[in-house]
């Protein structure tokens, strides 16, 4: 929980190429640094900042205009219940309750093992599969009080793993998309440092 | 930037509430509205920045042919045809609705905020809105005032987003530290944490500010807006020369604000210039003549203390002759007050040696000689070169000037210096070389040499013309003499070139304007060229050029000096070299100071007699383009502290002679009858309407046609009413104690309403509550009638003969102006590969006298690291954060070093007057560059 690795300041020098300007980088990195962390830390805002030339205020700015950026550590794994009109019709608050005593947590927490965050959220357009929650942005329908605790297990054990992988990972960051596509400078990355003029001395 | 269409020639038909207007092509709705007398109220939009239609207070009915539809008028240009209702039913109830909608979660705790009596939202709710809020829910809460910087505190519930404070940092300031956070109803302008809003600019978000959601720590609770009496002036903190308007209450000053001025300040200031105030009312002002006593300074009379300092100079004379005695110092003086002196020390004391730049600076000959240009010209400029200290540490507004047009105007700048700037980021070629070789550098982009891409594209920027340039010295740790001969270059290749000198402190180019420089006398003229005249006008003369600074403290350490004046000059702090000071204050005999406070120099005084400082005095200034604007008093001066200009007088009297000055308009009378530069600028043309901006002299130079003012009803805009209303009566100022002889117009909640705000506003204000109505108005109504009436008076009175505004010519007798001899590039010196070349220039914070008695300022001085390009620390097996020791020919110094790649390679950078660490010792003033060896503070390796 820190600063992007290594790793991930090649790859997000590869994704600020891809832009005519470094900002417009700015969404990508964020979902990089919440990928390699679970969540957005000051820390990554302030390399985010430095790496395209922004203050981290700015970075913050956008950061915290999104809900999908968390600027708090959560759990592995963030449960989103619906409780909007089509769930909340087929149970769905009924659902959160139950998630919410079999976990310990009220709707925002995280389980003291770091494993579940909790959250009851607006419409997750599933409403023909109500009543409906995500786990990591990955869907699960018609989600009965038997099948939340069989899910519970089942992630607690890690049997889920490939199909729920953890909090922050997403498959569009990792895009490869084809060099000669790059709208920007290309792995060049940053602005060449400058050095004094014939000063060599 | 919103008038970009200014020189476009057609209009635009629009109706506006029934009336045909003319609009001009691209204008907004609101502005074009408001030239025809409508004002549309208004939150977030602002002239001076891009509009957003964030707060929807401005809008409007607007009927483009497809009927009315309610349109935010700051988002809208005006098209042809548009017919346009501001007081429709409909108009009305979107008011209504806005101000009920802002007001939903704003705390209405008026009677403890700043900015009740003076806020927008109080006064538009007033006017616009409606009579109360349905809201009956909970409000939202933050904590309370949270300091987003030291000098600025935020309190969120207050705040409406109107963006302002954010698009200020953002776009004008470049500093984009405070930010919206989070979204919706939880929206919150803040910072980063712990990253706070360090911008030397936030004081202008405090004034965008249309609520009083942030304040400024130094004004904070210590005056409500009706107690406050105010006049127009300029800031003298650096030589920008920003107009301001000077607040006071109990005859302290207590706050300023930036007036909106086209050709200079567009409106911001500086945090130094906004807060440096509190050196004003500091405790520590000198109030009463010292004389020494033994080992100290003993206060004594005016009359004990003139006879000491006349008896000194005397002294001096009778020891070794009028070079034997030197005045050092004088760029806080007004422009009258430069002229008493320079007339007491080169007429009557008949010496030379007079320099009131110390060692900082550029030859007078240059600075005076060079063809000018103004801000508004190198703005407009194509190409613009930077050749010069970094001037957002120098010179805060110019360097947003400078910044407006290399991003709004697509100005290139092709900066040449020996390390990064503020504007370094804007500029379209940064060209980096060592200390010394800024003429080989110039000569190199002139001619594109080399295969190095920033030269050749330099040099393409060069050849297009069009180039104007900012010269002023890049180091303090370098002589003038590359920079000069790098403008010389420029000169002698680009035809038609200008250049905007920027010597930074207070008013040392109206010192210089003034004859306080070796070899010059006022009115920009030489000093053999205007002997003859001078002569037939003062009796006498100087023989021979005398010494500049850095001669005076060599000649003083030599022991030729027999009495040294300091005007205001505190040169063991200020002057480059600190060996060099120490040694010439340590051998001279006689030291008289004129000072503001007790300095490390004026301590040493055998007589220090008290000056008036900023805002305790009238009299004129002269800005970096030779600018000439009006200085209004506000206070009195502490004790019997009194100008400069009386001083001298007096001195001159003791010393037998008399210097023919009794006021301030008989000094700029003989100023303007004796100075070519200054021919023609009758003092009445300064206090007209049109030279309220300042009058750029020589007039034949630059002849403007009455300065284009932005009227002041942005509703931010303090109640600066007809500037004029404060020139005229300053002679009373000086004639009456007490300090509230200015008639600036009181500030009653609805005198302000009136005097600001549109007539509509003013209206429903007093409409709207009978309990403001009471007195206050009529009586501010009636000062300023009669404040009015007496600037017009002084105005025709000073007019005499004939029209004020043409241009006089010099006369057939009258000396020429100085030109600029070109100078040529010496030798570059050599290159020592074991060392490595001082750098040092100013921080806007730093241990100056004025800063440091400004408690708000005080603290911001950000200490010395020493920056050196990676490559040498590389070489030096130093990494960033090592102590290390840096070590000159004239002493050492412990420093951090840090890894900089802005800084050119084989240079050493080293802010000037910073706490702990001090450049002063290590650099010498006489050689060309200072060349310093870093050694591991183990003591080993080193080059
Ligand atoms: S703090 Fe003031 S200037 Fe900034 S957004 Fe809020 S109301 Fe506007
Ligand atoms: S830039 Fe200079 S003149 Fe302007 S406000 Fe700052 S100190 Fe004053
Ligand atoms: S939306 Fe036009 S002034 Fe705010």
């Amino acid at each position: 929980m820190a600063r992007l690795t290594p790793d991930n300041v090649a790859r997000a020098q590869e994704i600020i190429g891809r832009y005519p300007r470094p900002r417009s980088a700015l969404i990508p990195l964020l979902h990089l640094a919440q990928e390699q962390d679970g969540w957005v830390s000051p820390e990554a805002m302030g390399h985010i900042g430095e790496l395209l030339g922004l203050t981290a205020a700015e970075v913050l700015g956008t950061c915290s205009f999104y809900e999908m950026f968390k600027r708090e550590p959560v759990g592995r794994y963030v449960v989103n219940v619906c409780t909007s009109i089509s769930c909340h019709l087929l149970g769905g608050d009924e659902l959160l309750h139950h998630v919410e005593e079999r976990l310990g947590v009220r709707s925002g927490g995280t389980t003291p093992d770091g494993r579940f965050t909790v959250n009851h959220v607006e419409c997750i357009a599933a409403c023909t599969e109500a009543p409906c929650l995500q786990v990591n942005y990955r869907y699960f329908h018609k989600v009965t009080p038997d099948a939340v605790d069989a899910l519970l297990d089942d992630l607690a054990a890690g049997r889920r793993d490939d199909e729920v992988p953890p909090h922050g990972t997403l498959t569009r960051v990792r895009q490869q998309v084809p060099a000669g596509r790059w709208a920007g400078r290309g792995a060049e990355g940053l602005p060449p440092d400058r050095t004094s003029l014939g000063g060599d001395g | 930037m919103t008038d970009t269409t200014r020189t476009e020639p057609e209009a635009v038909p629009v109706t506006i509430n029934g009336t045909a207007i003319e609009a001009k092509p691209g204008e907004l709705l609101i502005d074009a509205a408001e030239r025809h007398g409508v004002y549309i109220p208004r939150f977030c939009y602002h002239p001076r920045m891009r509009p957003v239609g964030m707060c929807r207070m401005c809008l409007v009915e607007v009927d483009t042919g497809r009927g009315p539809a309610l349109q935010p008028s700051c988002m809208i240009p005006v098209a042809p045809g548009m017919t346009v209702d501001t007081e429709s039913e409909a108009t009305r109830k979107a008011q209504d609705g806005v101000l009920e909608f802002l007001l939903l979660n704003h705390p209405l705790d008026c009677p403890v905020c700043d900015k009740g009596g003076e806020c927008p939202l109080q006064d538009q709710t007033l006017a616009f809105g409606p009579g109360e809020s349905r809201m009956v829910e909970q409000k939202r809460h933050f904590e309370k005032p949270i300091p987003i910087s030291d000098l600025v505190y935020l309190d969120r519930e207050r705040c409406i987003l109107c963006d302002r404070c954010t698009r200020f940092a953002d776009e004008v300031a470049g500093d984009p530290l405070i930010t919206f956070v989070d979204r919706g109803d939880h929206t919150q302008v803040n910072t980063f944490p712990d990253q706070p809003f360090a911008s030397y600019f936030s004081g202008n978000t405090v004034q965008l500010c249309p609520v009083g959601a942030l304040t400024a720590v130094p004004y904070r609770f210590r005056a409500r807006p009706w107690d406050l009496e105010q006049v127009e002036s300029t800031c003298t903190f650096c030589s920008v020369g920003c107009r301001i308007a000077v607040q006071s209450s109990t005859n302290r000053l207590v706050r300023h604000l930036g007036v909106d001025v086209d050709p200079v300040n567009w409106g911001w200031l500086c945090d130094k210039g906004r807060f440096g105030f509190e050196g004003v009312n500091s405790d520590d002002r000198l109030g009463r003549p010292l004389v020494r006593a033994g080992d100290t300074l003993a206060e004594a009379t005016w009359a004990e203390a003139l006879e000491a300092a006349a008896g000194a100079i005397r002294a001096g004379l009778d020891a070794g002759g009028p070079g034997a005695v030197a005045v050092l110092g004088g760029a806080r003086l007004t422009n009258e007050d430069a002229y008493a002196w320079a007339k007491l020390a080169k007429s009557v004391v008949g010496t030379d040696n007079v320099d009131a730049q110390i060692g900082d600076g550029l030859p007078a000959e240059v600075v005076l000689g060079l063809p000018r240009a103004t801000i508004d010209e190198v703005c407009a400029a194509r190409t613009v070169v930077l050749l010069g200290p970094d001037l957002k540490e120098e010179l805060p507004v110019l360097y947003l000037r400078l910044r407006d047009a290399a991003v709004e105007k697509g100005v290139r700048i092709v900066e040449v210096s020996p390390h990064d700037t503020g504007l370094t980021e804007v500029a379209t070629v940064a060209l980096r070389h060592r200390p010394g070789e800024a003429a080989a550098a110039v000569r190199a982009a002139l001619d594109g040499a080399g295969d190095d891409p920033r030269v050749a594209r330099a040099a393409e920027l060069l050849a297009e013309g069009d180039v104007a340039v900012v010269l002023g010295r890049p180091s303090l740790a370098e002589a003038p003499d590359a920079v000069v001969a790098a403008a010389s270059l420029l000169a002698a290749r680009l035809p038609g070139v200008r250049f905007l000198p920027v010597l930074r402190r207070a008013n040392v180019h109206g010192a210089l304007d003034l004859g306080l420089a070796p070899g010059v006398l006022p009115g920009r003229v030489d000093l053999d060229a205007g002997r003859p005249w001078f002569e037939a006008r003062w009796g006498a003369v100087p023989a021979s050029r005398g010494l500049d600074a850095t001669g005076i403290l060599t000649a003083a350490a030599e022991g030729a000096i027999e009495t040294l004046v300091l005007l205001g000059a505190d040169p063991l702090r200020d002057f480059p070299d600190a060996r060099l000071a120490q040694g010439a204050l340590e051998r001279v005999p006689r030291i008289v100071a004129v000072d503001c406070f007790l300095t490390e120099s004026s301590r040493r005084a055998h007589v220090v007699l008290p000056a008036a400082a900023f805002g305790e005095r009238s009299g004129t200034t002269t800005n970096i383009e030779g600018r000439v604007s009006v200085l209004n008093q506000k206070v009195t001066p502490p004790g019997t502290a009194r100008a400069d200009w009386m001083i001298a007088v007096e001195l001159a009297h003791r010393l037998g002679a008399d210097l023919g000055l009794d006021s301030l308009d008989g000094i700029w009378a003989e100023i303007e009858s004796v100075a070519p530069a200054h021919a023609g600028l009758a003092r009445a043309r300064l206090l007209a309407a049109d030279g309220l901006d300042g009058v750029v002299v020589p007039l034949s130079d630059h002849h403007e046609a009455g300065a284009d003012r932005r009227p002041l009803a942005q509703t931010e805009a303090p109640e600066v009413t007809a500037a004029d209303t404060h020139m005229g009566p300053e002679s009373v100022a000086t004639t009456l104690p007490g300090g509230e002889t200015v008639p600036s117009v009181p500030r009653s909640p609805s005198g302000a309403s009136g005097a600001t705000m549109p007539e509509q506003i003013a209206e429903a204000a007093a409409a709207g509550d009978a309990a403001r109505e009471a007195e206050a108005p009529e009586e501010a109504a009636a000062l300023e009638a009669a404040a009015q009436q007496a600037a017009v008076e002084a105005a025709t009175e000073d007019a005499g003969e004939g029209d004020v505004s043409a241009p006089v010519e010099h006369g057939p007798d009258r000396p020429p102006l100085l030109a600029f001899e070109p100078v040529e590039a010496g030798p570059a010196p050599p290159v020592d590969a074991y060392s490595l070349r001082l750098v040092s220039g100013r921080k806007l914070y730093d241990q100056g006298t004025l800063v440091q008695h400004a408690p708000s300022l005080a603290g911001l001085a950000p200490g010395a690291h020493l920056r050196v390009n990676p490559y040498d620390l590389d070489r030096l097996g130093l990494h960033t954060g090592d102590g290390a020791t840096l070590r000159s020919a004239r002493g050492s110094v412990v420093v951090e070093v840090e890894a900089d790649p802005g800084v050119a390679r084989g240079s050493a950078l080293l802010p000037f007057n910073q706490p702990g660490v001090s450049a002063a010792a290590l650099i010498d003033a006489t050689a060309r560059v200072t060349e310093v060896r870093l050694e591991t503070r183990a003591g080993g390796g080193g080059a």
